[in-house]
């Protein structure tokens, strides 16, 4: 059997994005969306390639690519995280093309780019997680954030999507110049760029952990600015709001996946650092606090699960301050799967009425199956039992009870009843009565309000996988746990 | 057999949910339960220290993480009481007028999430069933329910899941406690490790502190207590029947099979701020009680109070007085269905329940009269009914403590203060059963019927209960007995 090695995959991935954006030029012809079920297939097959990958750890003395690309299992198991969740990218964005097309009236020509954009993402978040080397982290986060710059503001005639571009742009570039900036000052310090070798440097007692931790502390806020940690959150709600919505859940769940697998390695290196810990444990409480408590009035679906974005993010935190790679990864996952889920609803209902939660009332009769689907994404995000999400915060919580850190779990059981109420909020809308009868007056005027959305046979196989994981995981946790032991 | 119990339930409520027909599929699968829960109690070795009929799923070896069920004698009662009152539940709720299928899938989730939670020997899944329970009581409430639905659904909600996640992390460090060769969400394995001195008196302490705080916020324990009347006076009768009758018995029986076992030490260092909140309980809460001015509310309340009296018997740390607590838990689950299930057909006839506009109303519905009258001496403790069983063994255990103490103690005066409790609960449920069922009966009602035959059914079957249970409450102390002498004898 032919061997596969872990950057041939980046490599496939790449190559794959570019044959889409050839074709796109000079097959003009063909309906777009085509090109959506390609790269779908195309990711399917590298996704199932990477489980012949063999991983192995990094070396101390390795040289030259191996320095800086690591082909550990933490990074094999994230790969395949961005795969699967570009792939339910691209879906929710066939479900969205109605509506990018209709913001370029007078042709096509925007779709193939929209489907090809997402594939160098993908690439530069796999890339991300081998990355164990500060100048290969900061290619590599280039890569991403520069697509999203595109994605973000795709549908530009939007002026509330052109908002969202420009702040992500300028809040963006921004991050950029800390995260350099820090690790200018961690070379100078260390004289070495790969994040083992300044773990060694650092345990050294001749170098000079102030200005060490310095460059760290730049290097923190680039990192909290991608996975939306108070007080580097400023730019999501907006953003999230404006930005195409397959877009905000690919920046919701893959940024800020990558994200955290960066924070993860680089604090390994700076463990030495007690000051860091402390830092992250302070970040965490302010983020828990500010995600839920701004959460709680929201009204609009997709700006609340915005916010639910940054909560979820202090939840990571915790598992994060507790060094607890297996709960963060675990938390991950689930987060994709429920996030993945609520956006695709949203999306799909969002363009027969609107991204309101009142927009949802009713929904349990319009449509129980769209319906049904909320509900366990909500209930997951809320963390009820038998679901994904409550195994993550299970973990999450076990890690942070193990290290005795009551200041995160005393938050932490604000949080999560804060998260009831907000959550359960949609649930209401969709299920309970009460507010239908404006919609009968409603539906005088336009009578497809009250009739059931069509879902597309792709995005009903989409919803259903989503929901079967999510369940399937919340009984049965093994298959995860399993692929994430000794990470 | 217990599998089937747990699943019969879920099963049916999918079915109803996909189509099936809510009334009869939902009547079929409690008779069923009810059967099965029979059978069980049946086949029961009695003398037996162990789970029976134990089956074991393991879902992560690395955990010790399994989905284990089996009964002994206490779980077994609480399984009893679950189907009998489902049972009654589901027949009492007749024709809904909105989403049928839904109320119905609802009820059977909540059964199946407390009994799934009474029979899992695994402190994940015990937790695990207990919340699957919520979001139906969320929905049953917001949905169906009466007055201010909206604010009590949601105080119930959040008030819950606050409480069932301090218990969580009250369960995590039980989990932690142990030493890692050992670590187990097994109840057995805790117990064989608590039995060894494993978990230390400090650890005791914040886990029972933990434990008293989540229990306690799922029991209505004073101060904890404020959603219960509001959510139990809104909700649809046979939501408040399952909840005030079995749900909230899962804080008790997790204080009765954790926190007494596993830790004594913690026990012994809270037992004067248990002692506190208890006699809030009976006391303050039975005060207020006599306040009220609808029947909801008052039985809203008096279910809080009644609380107390079980948090006494269990604070006994005594076998005499823990096993009244299991014995009252038993009791008040029953009397508690039977008038709430009156006073929501009460509601359904007249639309109301305020006490000053009722009145008279045995001449015209004699049976609901005197079935409700069973409901009000039950409840006060009358000999003959089983609640006067477990009250009378709960004021004598505790009276007699479980630990030697010197003269007077603490816990003589604190029975003496809960004693008036039963003075207190005399006073409003006498004076809510002459307002409702005697004196003169306001014109508007003189057309009222009394109950059909067919709702006949479930109130005789809580009236036989109660009574069966009240003339033989022995059977049912064999039972639970052996459950308690293991370890309040060894930590003696």
């Amino acid at each position: 059997m032919m061997r596969i090695t872990a950057p041939e995959l980046e490599i496939a991935v790449l190559v794959l994005g570019m044959a889409i954006l050839m074709v796109e030029a000079f097959v003009t012809k063909i309906d777009k969306r085509t090109l959506a079920f390609a790269a779908i297939a195309g990711l399917a097959i590298v996704f199932l390639a990477s489980f012949f990958v063999a991983p192995f750890p990094p070396q101390n003395q390795a040289t030259g690519f191996w320095s800086f690309y690591s082909a550990d299992r933490l990074s094999i198991f994230f790969k395949q995280f961005a795969l699967v969740t570009t792939i339910f990218v691209v879906i929710m964005m066939i479900d969205y093309a109605p509506v990018v097309r209709s913001s370029f009236p007078t042709s096509q020509d925007g779709l193939g780019e929209f489907f090809a954009l997402p594939i160098f993402t993908c690439a530069g978040l796999m890339y991300l997680v081998s990355a164990i080397d500060f100048v290969f982290i900061f290619v590599s986060l280039e890569l991403v954030t520069i697509s999203f710059y595109v994605l973000v503001s795709f549908t530009r005639r939007n002026p509330v999507t052109l908002e969202a571009g420009a702040k992500y742009l300028v809040l963006s570039a921004l991050s950029t110049a800390f995260i350099v900036y820090g690790i200018a000052w961690i070379f100078g310090v260390t004289g070495q760029t790969n994040l083992q070798r300044i773990a060694e440097a650092l345990e050294n007692p001749s170098t000079d952990r102030g200005a060490a931790l310095l460059g760290m502390v730049f290097v923190l806020v680039a990192l909290g600015f991608k996975i939306a940690a108070v007080p580097f959150q400023i730019w999501v709600p907006d953003v999230y709001q404006g930005a195409p919505t397959p877009v905000t859940a690919y920046l919701s769940v893959g940024s800020k996946a990558a994200g955290f697998v960066v924070l993860l390695r680089v604090l390994q290196a700076f463990a030495t650092l007690p000051q860091a810990q402390r830092l992250i444990v302070l970040i965490a409480v302010l983020t828990l606090i500010y995600g839920n408590l701004a959460a709680l009035p929201q009204t609009n679906l997709k700006r609340l699960l915005a916010y639910s974005s940054i909560a979820h993010a202090g939840y990571l935190l915790i598992g994060v301050v507790c060094f607890d790679g297996q709960a963060v990864s675990f938390y991950l996952v689930a987060y994709l799967l429920m996030t993945l889920l609520s956006f695709a609803v949203l999306i799909i209902v969002a363009q027969q009425t609107g991204e309101e939660i009142s927009d949802f009332d009713g929904l349990g009769k319009r449509s129980p199956f769209l319906a049904f689907a909320m509900l366990i994404g909500m209930l997951s995000l809320a963390g009820l039992p038998f679901t994904a999400g409550f195994f993550g915060k299970f973990f999450i919580f076990y890690a942070a009870v193990l290290q005795r850190q009551i200041a995160l779990i005393a938050v932490g059981v604000i949080a999560v009843g804060c998260g009831f109420y907000y959550y359960l909020k949609v649930v209401r809308a969709m299920y309970w009565p009460a507010p239908t009868a404006s919609y009968s007056v409603a539906g005088g005027q336009s009578g497809d309000r009250i009739d059931t959305i069509p879902v597309s046979g792709l995005s009903r196989l989409a919803l259903s996988v989503l929901i079967i994981a999510t369940i399937w995981l919340g009984i049965y946790p093994r298959s995860i746990l399993d692929a994430l032991k000794n990470l | 057999m217990v599998l089937f119990v747990i699943f019969c339930p879920i099963a049916a409520a999918v079915l109803i949910l996909v189509g099936a027909p809510a009334r009869k599929t939902a009547l079929a699968a409690s008779a069923l339960m009810f059967a099965a829960a029979l059978f069980l109690f049946g086949s029961f070795g009695y003398g037996q220290r162990d789970f029976q009929h134990v089956t074991s799923f393991t879902i992560s070896p690395d955990w010790r993480l399994s989905f284990t069920t089996g009964v002994d004698g206490l779980s077994l009662i609480m399984v009893l009481l679950a189907t009998i009152i489902t049972l009654a539940a589901v027949w009492f709720a007749g024709a809904i007028e909105k989403y049928e299928n839904a109320f119905y899938a609802c009820l059977l989730f909540i059964s199946g999430g407390a009994i799934g939670a009474f029979v899992s020997i695994d402190l994940f899944f015990f937790y695990a069933f207990h919340e699957l329970a919520l979001i139906p009581t969320f929905f049953l409430i917001g949905i169906w329910g009466t007055g201010n639905r909206v604010a009590a659904a949601w105080k119930i909600t959040i008030y819950l899941a606050i409480g069932s996640f301090i218990l969580l992390l009250g369960l995590i460090l039980l989990y932690q406690s142990v030493e890692p060769s050992s670590r187990s969400f097994d109840i057995r394995a805790l117990q064989a490790a608590a039995s060894m001195g494993q978990i230390g008196a400090e650890a005791q302490r914040h886990i029972y502190l933990l434990l008293l705080i989540g229990f306690g916020i799922l029991v209505s324990l004073f101060p904890f207590h404020t959603w219960a009347p509001e959510a139990y006076a809104s909700a649809p009768a046979p939501a408040a029947m399952l909840h005030a009758g079995v749900l909230k018995k899962f804080g008790v029986y997790g204080f009765l099979r954790l926190a007494i076992p596993l830790l004594p030490e913690g026990a012994r260092h809270w037992s004067n701020l248990l002692m506190i909140l208890l006699l809030g309980n009976i006391i303050y809460i039975g005060l207020v009680t006599i306040a009220q001015k609808r029947l909801d509310w008052m039985l809203g309340y008096s279910s809080v109070m009644h609380m107390g009296y079980i948090f006494l018997g269990i604070a006994s740390a005594g076998i005499l007085g823990v096993t009244g607590a299991a014995v009252l838990m038993f009791a008040h689950g029953l009397s508690i269905a039977l008038l709430f299930a009156l006073a929501g057909e009460l509601r359904r006839r007249t639309g109301t329940l305020v006490f000053d506009e009722l009145g008279g109303l045995s001449r015209l519905m004699p049976f609901a009269g005197l079935a409700f009258g069973f409901g009000v001496f039950a409840a006060i403790g009358l000999p003959g009914f089983a609640n006067f069983a477990g009250e009378i063994m709960i004021f004598f255990g505790a009276f007699k403590h479980g630990w030697k103490m010197e003269g007077f103690h603490s816990f003589q005066i604190a029975t003496v203060l809960a004693l008036w409790g039963v003075v207190i609960s005399t006073v409003y449920m006498l004076r809510a059963y002459r307002k409702t069922f005697m004196g003169t009966m306001p014109e508007q009602w003189k057309d009222l019927a009394d109950l059909r035959p067919a709702l006949r059914v479930p109130v005789t079957l809580l009236v036989g209960a109660l009574l069966c249970y009240g003339f033989f409450p022995q059977s049912f102390v064999r039972m639970v007995v052996p459950t308690f002498r293991t370890y309040l004898t060894v930590n003696r």
